[in-house]
């Protein structure tokens, strides 16, 4: 297994009052696998990424990636955020040469490279902007592209599309989705929204608070492709996901004698 | 603020200023040699132009300005983007800090003449010491509220620790900072005046004490207006360059 999570837990301490945020997670997850943490807020499903990214430990049992236990972040594995974390004052392009910037790289080389990435976002055009002259959805394009031109093995994504409009959300889904299974990347996305769960993921945790615990693990047997939002076989799984989360309201049979 | 300093709002403003000016000198029976009218402080200003004798003091009160305000504001920030990282040390610095900071550069003065005696450095001094405080603990600030998330995409990336600085920390502080350094030329200006007027055998603030000294009321006021345009000036300079610097930055906050 690539990242094998055995055991793990977290006990935050807030003022003498012990919050279980996260309790007895056990979970594999393959190379090239896109997995979708699905829960309500307060279920741990951020706390479990940021574990996983290596910018918030767990405080019993492990997580693995590759072999190793996770104690830091990597530039091996790359988080993209909610609020899209770009530097204000650097231009796209510059932004996205953040991550090569540490490499060993020729000036013309790290250019091309961003340029690259900046091209296969959609946003050739917008390299010499600054962040704040682009649209939300553009701009997170833009940490998609800086996430990519450090060619990580895992790409983090807590979030990502939570504060962009519903048709921007939509086309945004397209294009990981693509973006992933091309770069051939393991992608671990935490969402709430049911349906973008189901439409991006190969397998969906489902998560449930108090104390944030796996409630169970659904399997997404739909074409990897071109996933068709309107289509039985998905309406089938979120009718599965419905239940998990008992929001499925059968209807009140009255008698009548 | 371009639309605040309209040409016409200049003008009107102005004329309004000097119209007051001439009423109460024409209702006021202090005296020329008391209270000068705007013609005679005008005179008074040809005067110092024709004969050179201002231009000479404003280039020496410029000199010292510059040393002072520059060498002042390069060392807050350089200090305060080490104190703001390091909040550990800044814990065992800031209640001195606290200490300094309300006292007025001015009190100072006494132990800066014995130790430096009368001339350029007195004024630098104190020019240093009235921007110093407010830029350094801007800046000490202005790391403290940096977005978390800067340092975290930066740790992500594996952006090391010097690098970190040049790379996240001061372009995220700058907003702040930039602000305090434009606030901090204002004290500055004020204090420079005051510096001279004990420090110094020259400049605007040596031009205040000299006109008294010589009974010329109507220089003194000259002088007043000179400091209060070239402070005018100053602000507006600064203010250009800040909005071309935050241009460049990528534009201020919405």
């Amino acid at each position: 297994m690539y990242i094998e999570i055995t055991n793990a837990g977290k006990t935050f301490k807030d003022g003498g009052e012990e919050l279980r945020v996260l309790d007895n997670i056990n979970l594999s997850i393959d190379k090239g696998e896109f997995i979708c943490l699905l829960g309500p807020s307060g279920c741990g499903k951020s706390t479990l990424l940021n574990a996983m990214a290596g910018f918030d430990m767990i405080t019993e049992g492990s997580i693995k990636i590759d072999g190793k236990e996770v104690k830091e972040p990597s530039v091996k594995n790359v988080t993209i955020f909610q609020n899209y974390g770009l530097l204000p004052w650097r231009t796209v392009q510059k932004n996205v040469e953040l991550g090569l910037e540490p490499k060993k790289l020729s000036k013309e080389e790290r250019a091309k490279t961003a340029e690259k990435y900046i091209e296969l976002v959609g946003l050739s055009g917008f390299k010499n902007a600054h962040p704040r002259r682009l649209s939300g959805g553009m701009q997170q394009r833009v940490a998609i592209a800086r996430a990519l031109a450090v060619d990580p093995d895992i790409i983090f994504m807590d979030e990502p599309f939570g504060a962009l409009d519903a048709i921007t959300r939509m086309k945004l889904q397209d294009d990981i989705l693509a973006i992933s299974k091309k770069e051939n990347k393991t992608v671990i996305f935490v969402t709430h929204d049911i349906e973008e769960a189901i439409f991006l993921a190969d397998r969906i945790v489902v998560m449930a608070a108090h104390p944030g615990r796996i409630k169970s693990i659904v399997d997404v047997h739909l074409p990897r492709y071109q996933r068709e939002r309107t289509s039985d076989d998905f309406l089938l799984i979120r009718d599965k996901v419905f239940e998990i989360f008992n929001m499925k309201h059968i209807p009140d049979i009255e008698f009548v004698i | 603020m371009k639309k605040l300093l309209s040409l016409k709002n200049i003008i009107v403003s102005f004329a309004i200023f000097i119209l007051i000016w001439q009423v109460l000198y024409m209702t006021s029976d202090f005296g020329d040699a008391l209270f000068p009218s705007p013609l005679k402080a005008w005179q008074a200003l040809v005067e110092m132009v024709e004969n050179g004798y201002i231009f000479i003091n404003i280039g020496t009160s410029m000199y010292r300005f510059a040393a002072g305000y520059i060498s002042s504001v390069i060392t807050a920030v350089l200090l305060g983007l080490v104190l703001g990282w390091f909040k550990g040390i800044f814990k065992y610095i800031n209640p001195v800090v606290q200490l300094l900071r309300p006292i007025s550069p001015m009190a100072w003065m006494p132990f800066i003449v014995l130790w430096f005696g009368i001339g350029d450095v007195p004024a630098i001094v104190i020019i240093f010491i009235a921007a110093f405080f407010p830029v350094l603990l801007s800046t000490v600030s202005a790391v403290g509220n940096i977005d978390p998330i800067y340092l975290k995409v930066a740790k992500n990336f594996g952006i090391k620790k010097p690098e970190i600085f040049w790379k996240i920390v001061f372009p995220a502080a700058f907003p702040q900072i930039a602000n305090s350094i434009h606030l901090a030329l204002g004290t500055a200006w004020v204090f420079l005046v005051a510096g001279e007027m004990v420090g110094s055998q020259s400049g605007l603030g040596y031009l205040i004490i000299d006109a008294r000294n010589n009974l010329r009321a109507d220089t003194l006021l000259a002088a007043i207006i000179v400091i209060g345009l070239i402070g005018l000036i100053l602000d507006s300079l600064l203010k250009l360059i800040e909005g071309y610097v935050m241009r460049l930055w990528g534009g201020a906050d919405k």
